[in-house]
């Protein structure tokens, strides 16, 4: 069977490319970084260099990177370890609604453990107002934690504003930038933020792998103690391979974004104006924010996304409907809740997310296949004949 | 294409293997029912242990698990589909409803009713399967003369299922598949242990599968929130007082219930919800011919209003139970069953249903 993949927000395949790169450190250069000797000593240099390519990717120098098991852990790192350095000066921290459930539910324990969190709603459109976020400070604020862009629907967040807000306030800033990485321009210094979370597999890198962007001087209490790895930030013998493949998935991604994201921003639009014309009563969710180029959430009205979802796979399309994670659950997805869609409006959601690996072809077989699937699930649906 | 409805367990793993066998594009699906991490009210915040606990039987994630493993097994696609939302409403809220109205109910069947053949079957046909399959020891048959849908006892008498199935309509068993029909139960355990099937030997689910640690009292008063005293009296067949209860819903028709005054056993004759009170009485007391029914439901003829006079059949009023010969009429829009001899125990809230030796007439709810 034809098997096409635009799951791209919930996990990328990995570039050839990069299982090249890996696979001495997985065979003879299988030294540990922190021996004196030669294998030490070349597995370390294979670590400098990708730390080097992931700096570079976000304007960042190589020692403002630690790398972390992944996305989840870099941002419970940068808000655990903020809230614990900060919580002399302070209790409050500043979020969204819209955040990713590594973010959301390291807000909410803190606040079980006697933090306060403002969770900013968000336009109908899934952007958040910078003016809220001044509104929101006060002396106690310690952390603002706002995502870059967002995984279901793709909106990007005006991280730039944010910045000079919090630098003006002189409260720190977390941005969660593992959607965003890669697909986007990002510069650390124009956006002001002084942490800043990636992950390697959303980049065509491994999984279990990320980063966290720490700016120079911040001081941030580690998760993990140990060994001291990681300049004493984060501590446990590196993940050599995953670090070698994720700094190859950044020198891949900054040498090709622009023509990749050009081209995948144009696939992107073809679909979602080939599916509005063919497919009655849809609607994209997010469309007139600013947008990552390759995701688009689609509403299909009287049509179960759970239905969506299963007879495109059995037909070898693979998307989602709700995050990832959250599927599983029948908690209409907090995104949508929060752009103001209701528990049926979120339930038919689709979410077709692309990546520099998609091809034309994938995109035409699913504007093949998407209506007559729609059409009969309404066809069984009791809302859709009365219309 | 066949969706199989998959619990990880020995026969529904059977049913798909069937079916591949014979070549037929099929899919299996899983429910999931019960979330094991919903708290009932009256619940402090569940610790993890508690959550822990809360993992049931028939719909727990570790079936869910061994339903996944199988279908990779299997090599065929696999999806769980979320119930939730509509066992607790058609499932669990009317077995906790019928408890406290003092019946004793058959949730195996509501749920069969209501969400396997039901949503389950819906979903099915969303996404693209003509009819769902699952591993229930029953038959369904086309009979051109009556142009009906028949309902059959599995071939496996000992393991028959019917008698959770009567519930299901002309469109439901037109949709439906019971590859293990013809079959016994060691018969099937062969078939799953020589297609590998991993969880070949699991051992079957008995209990109530929402209802975890405690007893299903317990859960009855968490899930309804029962804060007041439900205590009542405990009466004997002449009406006087003769102890107290702690609650309707903890006691079930034909139940025994201490020694009476002669020295002869007594037993729970019959539940009063609107008096409060729990009837005694030897057990001669629960020895009945009669009773009525409710939401009956007809397989093997239309309705049984347009026949003219009663119809004879044998009637099975539960799960381990030899069906009796009785007459079923229609009086007063009410649906009437009399046995031939009086039975022990007729209880209101489970299913009495209705044979031709092994053809299912139809069935519905003992009323009282
Ligand atoms: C916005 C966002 N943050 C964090 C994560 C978690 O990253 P990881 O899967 O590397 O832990 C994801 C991906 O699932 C994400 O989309």
């Amino acid at each position: 069977m034809r098997r096409v993949y635009l799951d791209s927000n919930a996990t990328t395949p990995i570039r050839p490319e990069v299982v090249t790169a890996m696979m001495p450190v997985l065979t003879e250069h299988f030294g540990n970084p922190s021996s004196i000797h030669w294998f030490g000593q070349h597995a370390k240099s294979m670590i400098d260099d990708a730390r080097q390519h992931v700096a570079r990717l976000i304007n960042a120098e190589s020692s403002e990177i630690v790398f972390t098991s992944g996305g989840t852990e870099a941002d419970n790192f940068a808000i655990r370890g903020m809230a614990e350095s900060q919580k002399a000066k302070g209790r409050h921290i500043i979020t969204s609604k819209i955040e990713h459930h590594a973010v959301m539910h390291t807000c909410q324990d803190l606040e079980k453990q006697g933090y306060e969190v403002t969770w900013l709603p968000v336009s109908r459109d899934g952007a958040v107002d910078p003016d809220s976020v001044r509104r929101a400070l006060r002396p106690g604020t310690i952390l603002i934690t706002i995502m870059h862009a967002n995984n279901e629907i793709g909106t990007v967040q005006p991280i730039e504003e944010i910045g000079r807000i919090a630098e003006e306030a002189d409260v720190y800033f977390h941005s969660d930038g593992v959607q965003s990485t890669g697909k986007i321009p990002i510069d650390v210094r124009r956006l002001k933020v002084d942490l800043y979370s990636m992950s390697s597999h959303k980049i065509h890198g491994p999984k279990g792998i990320g980063a966290l962007f720490i700016k120079k001087g911040t001081i941030l209490k580690p998760l993990l103690t140990g060994g001291g790895h990681e300049r004493n930030r984060r501590s446990g013998t590196e993940n050599v391979a995953g670090i070698v493949g994720f700094g190859h998935a950044a020198k891949m991604a900054r040498e090709s974004m622009a023509t990749d994201m050009a081209r995948v921003g144009e696939l992107r639009d073809l679909l979602e104006a080939a599916l509005k014309s063919r497919i009655e009563f849809i609607h994209v969710n997010g469309e007139n924010a600013p947008r990552l180029p390759n995701t688009t959430n689609i509403m299909v009205d009287y049509a179960e996304g759970e239905g969506l979802v299963i007879s495109l796979d059995l037909k070898g399309v693979a998307v989602s409907t709700g995050s990832a994670c959250s599927s599983g659950s029948m908690e209409p997805s907090h995104v949508l809740t929060a752009i103001g869609k209701t528990p049926d409006e979120a339930h038919g959601s689709l979410r077709l997310s692309l990546s520099a690996l998609t091809t034309r072809e994938d995109v035409e077989y699913v504007i093949e296949v998407l209506p007559g699937i729609v059409e009969r699930l309404r066809d069984l649906s009791p809302y859709y004949k009365k219309v | 294409m066949i969706a199989v409805a998959m619990s990880g367990g020995v026969d529904s793993s059977t049913a798909a293997v069937l079916l591949k066998e014979q070549g037929r594009d099929i899919v299996g699906l899983s429910m999931q029912l019960w979330n094991q991490r919903r708290s009932l009210p009256g619940d402090e915040v569940a610790s993890e242990e508690q959550e822990l606990k809360r993992s049931g039987r028939c719909c727990s994630i570790d079936d869910i698990w061994d339903a996944r493993r199988v279908a990779a097994h299997l090599d065929i696609p696999f999806y769980v589909l979320n119930l939730e939302d509509e066992f607790e409403k058609t499932v669990v809220a009317p077995f906790v409803g019928s408890y406290l109205a003092g019946e004793t109910p058959s949730p195996c069947i509501l749920c069969n009713n209501y969400v396997k053949f039901n949503h389950l079957v819906e979903r099915a046909s969303q996404i693209g399967a003509e009819k769902v399959a699952t591993g229930h020891y029953a038959r369904v048959r086309h009979d051109q003369a009556l142009g009906r849908w028949l309902l059959l006892r599995g071939k496996d008498t000992r393991k028959d299922q019917s008698y959770f199935l009567f519930g299901l309509t002309q469109d439901q068993l037109s949709k439906t598949v019971f590859p293990l029909g013809e079959l016994s139960k060691p018969e099937v355990r062969e078939i799953a242990r020589c297609a590998g099937i991993p969880t070949f030997d699991k051992p079957e689910s008995q209990e109530i599968c929402f209802v975890q640690s405690g007893s299903y009292a317990d859960f009855v008063e968490k899930y309804s929130g029962i804060q007041q005293d439900k205590s009542g009296s405990i009466v004997n067949a002449e009406g006087r007082v003769v102890g107290e209860h702690a609650g309707i819903h903890r006691y079930t028709v034909g139940q025994r219930k201490g020694i009476g005054a002669a020295g002869k056993p007594q037993y729970v004759v019959q539940i009063e919800p609107g008096l409060n009170h729990v009837v005694i009485g030897e057990n001669s007391l629960l020895q009945r011919k009669r009773f009525a029914l409710r939401d009956a439901n007809w397989i093997a003829i239309e309705t049984i209003e347009k026949l003219d006079g009663p119809i004879r059949c044998d009637v099975q009023i539960r799960n381990r139970f030899e069906p009796q010969p009785a007459a079923v009429w229609m009086e007063d829009g009410e649906v009437l069953v009399e046995f031939d001899s009086p039975q022990r125990a007729i209880t209101p809230g489970q299913a009495a249903v209705f044979y031709w030796d092994e053809v299912v007439v139809g069935g519905g709810w003992i009323k009282s």
